[in-house]
């Protein structure tokens, strides 16, 4: 069969094709959309404030788990003191910036969606073009924007509170010596580490929040659309950030 | 002019006016493209062929700029109202003030609560949009259009679902705004009554063409049977009952057939 003639294929270029150009839209507009530094605050806190307690409940329990886990599998081996280690390096790099990611989809992504799906739905969005109004640069912009900035933060909660998870675990509770745990930590954490956290939470922030407005301004305007568009949301990011954190990580091991 | 969505053509040879300072109704039944029109007339659509003019200008040669500044001289209320959700009464009516003017705070308020009170709904100020009635959200998103002076209104199926008091009123609404502030109007609509009691000129539409025009009396008074049918409400007539089907004694046996 011609690669090119496949209609799954050719369905998906074309999805990734329009979404480019849609962030094109949305970068063009940002400098307009921040003279309205109210709008963009408002979705931070939408976004940001009110996705903390799911991510504070869930860093908590993944840190502690990586406290048990990484008791068990050092202690087979008389190196308990690393736990610290496997619970700083995993979450830094890894788990924290996909974690939230994927926890941001499913609680902040798909509002954005089903919010822009809605309104497009009841006509807001075109009686804010029969306004002269930009519905992209009111709508969509200050929520990409919103999303881009709550991100970052909500790794950072989620990596501290994961940091204290694992150490509830392993130096509370298990009993390993708090100063080998914490020195142990200190010398295998680099700021190289710390950066790729940075970036991946930064790459995430885009994807997710492209997606979750891209899905919404171009659902279909009935009940169902936006129910499926609000489904593609999760699925596509979700899918995205683990593929875009694959590529990242290896990129990170390339430039050490 | 002519348009068509998929080959399927929704208007061929319409020819249509609405005149300045007017109230210009445009009727038929559901899905003859009426508000398909009102796509065109504001630019959300283009003619395949031949000519929309507004202000005397060619819409379809617009670009994006000069179709935004058009639009601002354009008030479009729409079937449901359209308000924005996540703002106020007061700042719905606000929003295209805040959006094109960087008019004083005062002034602002001063515009809202006018055109406001115009509507009656001055004291309904703070509510959110999701605790008006549908009649009352008509009447907030009629403010909301008037508020930048337009030359042109443009109601969308302005009395669907409402009650007969707040037909009534959106009614008497739009014979004011017209009246007052010398605002065209383009009504588009199939409720023939109260078309009637405000419409200078109305035309009936169907099947893409323009059936009849003249004021709503004449209408009332017209030998032509699809007007006929549609201005006194009849199921039988040009209009067919019936979508266009198969053969009905045919198509039951054969389903008794294949069952067999």
């Amino acid at each position: 069969m011609n690669a090119v003639s496949d209609p799954l294929l050719l369905g998906a270029v074309r999805r990734v094709g329009a979404t480019t150009l849609f962030l094109g839209q949305v970068l063009a507009r940002i400098g307009p959309a921040l003279a309205r530094p109210g709008l963009i605050v408002r979705q931070i806190y939408n976004a940001g404030a009110r996705s903390l307690v799911i991510i504070i409940l869930s860093g908590m329990f993944v840190g502690m788990v990586l406290g048990l886990l990484g008791f068990d599998v050092f202690q087979r081996f008389g190196s308990e003191d690393y736990v610290g280690v496997l619970a700083a390096l995993g979450n830094l790099k890894v788990l924290g910036p996909v974690l939230t990611a994927l926890l941001f989809a499913g609680r902040a992504g798909t509002s954005l969606t089903s919010e822009i799906g809605l309104m497009k739905s009841t006509e807001q969005l075109t009686a804010m073009q029969m306004m002269a109004v930009d519905p992209v640069r009111y709508v969509v912009v200050p929520r990409f924007l919103g999303g881009f900035i709550a991100m970052p933060l909500l790794t950072a909660t989620f990596t501290v509170i994961a940091l204290f998870g694992a150490q509830l675990i392993g130096v509370q509770q298990m009993g390993v010596d708090s100063g080998a745990y914490w020195s142990q930590t200190q010398n295998a954490v680099h700021l190289h580490d710390v950066w790729e956290g940075v970036v991946k939470s930064l790459v995430f922030g885009v994807a997710v929040s492209l997606v979750a407005v891209y899905e919404g301004y171009h659902s279909e305007p009935t009940p169902e659309g936006v129910g499926l568009a609000t489904t593609r949301t999760v699925v596509i990011s979700s899918v995205l950030v683990l593929v875009l954190n694959y590529l990242l990580t290896a990129a990170f091991l390339t430039t050490k | 002019m002519r348009y068509a969505i998929g080959g399927r053509a929704i208007f061929d040879g319409l020819d249509v006016t609405a005149r300045r300072g007017r109230i210009t109704a445009f009727m038929g039944p559901s899905g003859t493209g009426k508000t398909t029109l009102l796509k065109l007339i504001t630019g959300q659509a283009y003619a395949e062929r031949g000519s929309v003019r507004v202000f005397g200008t060619e819409v379809a040669t617009l670009s994006s700029r000069d179709l935004f500044a058009m639009r601002r001289r354009m008030g479009m209320l729409f079937q449901n109202g359209a308000l924005l959700t996540d703002l106020d009464v007061y700042e719905n009516v606000a929003f295209p003030l805040r959006a094109h003017t960087d008019l004083p705070e005062s002034l602002v308020r001063h515009l809202v609560l006018t055109k406001l009170h115009s509507v009656g709904l001055r004291g309904a100020a703070r509510l959110m949009p999701a605790e008006l009635s549908g009649g009352m959200a008509r009447r907030v998103a009629l403010a909301r259009a008037i508020v930048m002076d337009p030359d042109i209104l443009i109601y969308d199926e302005p009395f669907v679902g409402l009650d007969p008091i707040s037909m009534g009123v959106i009614c008497r609404l739009i014979k004011q705004m017209n009246e007052a502030l010398g605002i065209t109007s383009i009504v588009v609509s199939h409720d023939v009554h109260e078309l009637a009691t405000i419409a200078h000129d109305s035309f009936l539409l169907s099947e893409g063409r323009v059936v009849a025009s003249g004021t709503p009396d004449e209408l009332n008074h017209s030998d032509i049977p699809a007007v006929r049918q549609f201005m006194g409400g009849l199921a039988d007539g040009p209009v067919p009952f019936h979508f266009p089907a198969s053969d009905y004694r045919s198509e039951l046996l054969d389903g008794e057939e294949a069952s067999r």
